[in-house]
């Protein structure tokens, strides 16, 4: 079922060119069919199932009295299971460790754990959970899904490129969150011209593919 | 020969000072408060306050080749002349030094400098958390030779005023008409 949308599409693409031609749209059919057909069985072995952490980053940068700021965290877990030739059984489920956060200054980094930061001690984790994840065209990708942080969901739109290297694959995108919506920094810290409200988040992981 | 400084080195001279005094108690006071939005406003203060003290400070050395400073008086004894002239030169080299330590400081700790908010320094030494301790350590303490120096300055300038009671502080005073 999940691989029907992908033969129509192809099906549509291929015979715009033939529209007059019954006899070749139907062998062209059956050949994108049968394409198709071997496009899955090869596409089982290229799934990719699991992440290098240690390998992978996940950074942010964001803007301090108007001035950028990187970032990054290093404390995650990730279950994925990704086919960039079938994106649309992808899942993706990521548990980011907030105290592992390297804000750049030991100072920052035992603030942003306080209550009304991360309030670390409550919600000690971000989890992320793909809803899907389509094909942009080329190792383009864009996943959709859930972001929850102290204990507030929001929906994220994440675009990402997807480079499979051997059975390795590096997956780098990055998306935009406002820390209001989240409550990271309440009280004396909501005031955006200090800290930005915008929060661009980075990941570049490396994918694994599943072991034979 | 002229026995005045110009008008606009007594300006530069006494806008440089506060500037210092200034840059200097913030720099005191707001290291140790705790971290908070207002001691993120202090920080990014001082560092306009710095990046403008050193451009001023290069006007200045600039106002100065071209309007060389009155001689020091022949009543004064020859070791106390290379004495003023060894310590205003320190004073200079420490205005530069002082600024630029600092700027190299919050690029090793990774916050850039970016002048009154829009105009960004190039980082000239990349994040390094043992450099940017080193050069906090080296700002501090220029600082307080800076510090040191000033007061051996005002002392100076007292002295001449009050025990030889020649013009040399009078010639510097934007007051003084002789």
């Amino acid at each position: 079922m999940h691989s029907a949308p992908t033969s129509d599409r192809s099906i549509t693409r291929m015979s715009r060119p033939l529209r007059s031609w019954r006899l070749p749209l139907i062998a062209s059919a059956a050949a994108w069919l049968l394409a198709g057909g071997m496009m899955t069985s090869s596409a089982l072995a290229a799934e990719f199932t699991r992440i290098d952490t240690v390998a992978s980053q996940i950074s942010f940068h964001y803007t301090q009295m108007g001035v950028g700021m990187d970032g990054h965290f290093s404390g995650f877990t990730a279950d994925i299971r990704f086919d960039p030739a079938r994106p649309e059984t992808a899942r993706a489920v990521l548990q980011l460790e907030l105290s592992s956060i390297d804000t750049g200054s030991t100072e920052a980094n035992s603030e942003v754990k306080a209550p009304t930061w991360f309030d670390t001690a409550k919600h000690p984790k971000a989890h992320f959970e793909a809803s899907s994840i389509k094909a942009l065209g080329g190792n383009r990708y864009e996943a959709t899904g859930t972001l929850t942080i102290k204990g507030r969901s929001r929906p994220v739109t994440a675009p990402f490129t997807f480079t499979p290297q051997g059975r390795t694959a590096v997956v780098d995108g990055s998306f935009v969150l406002k820390r209001g919506d989240f409550s990271i920094g309440e009280g004396e810290w909501a005031d955006y011209a200090i800290v930005g409200n915008e929060i661009r988040i980075g990941f570049k992981l490396h994918a694994l593919q599943a072991l034979p | 020969m002229n026995t005045r400084y110009t008008r606009t080195a007594i300006s530069l001279h006494w806008l440089v000072a506060l500037g210092l005094f200034g840059a200097f108690g913030l720099g005191l006071y707001m290291t140790d408060l705790p971290l908070s939005p207002y001691k993120l406003k202090l920080y990014s203060w001082h560092k306009w306050a710095g990046v403008s003290l050193f451009l001023l400070v290069l006007f200045r050395l600039g106002w100065r080749l071209g309007h060389p400073p009155p001689p020091l008086p022949m009543s004064m004894p020859a070791i106390l002349r290379v004495i003023a002239h060894l310590t205003h030169a320190l004073l200079y080299v420490l205005m530069i030094a002082i600024p630029l330590s600092g700027w190299l400081m919050s690029s090793a700790k990774g916050f850039q400098t970016v002048w009154f908010g829009l105009l960004p320094l190039p980082d000239l030494v990349a994040k390094n958390a043992e450099l940017g301790d080193q050069l906090q350590w080296l700002h501090m303490t220029l600082n307080y030779v800076l510090a040191a120096l000033v007061i051996a300055h005002i002392g100076a300038a007292l002295k001449h005023r009050f025990i030889d009671r020649d013009d040399i502080l009078s010639r510097m005073l934007p007051s003084a008409r002789k």
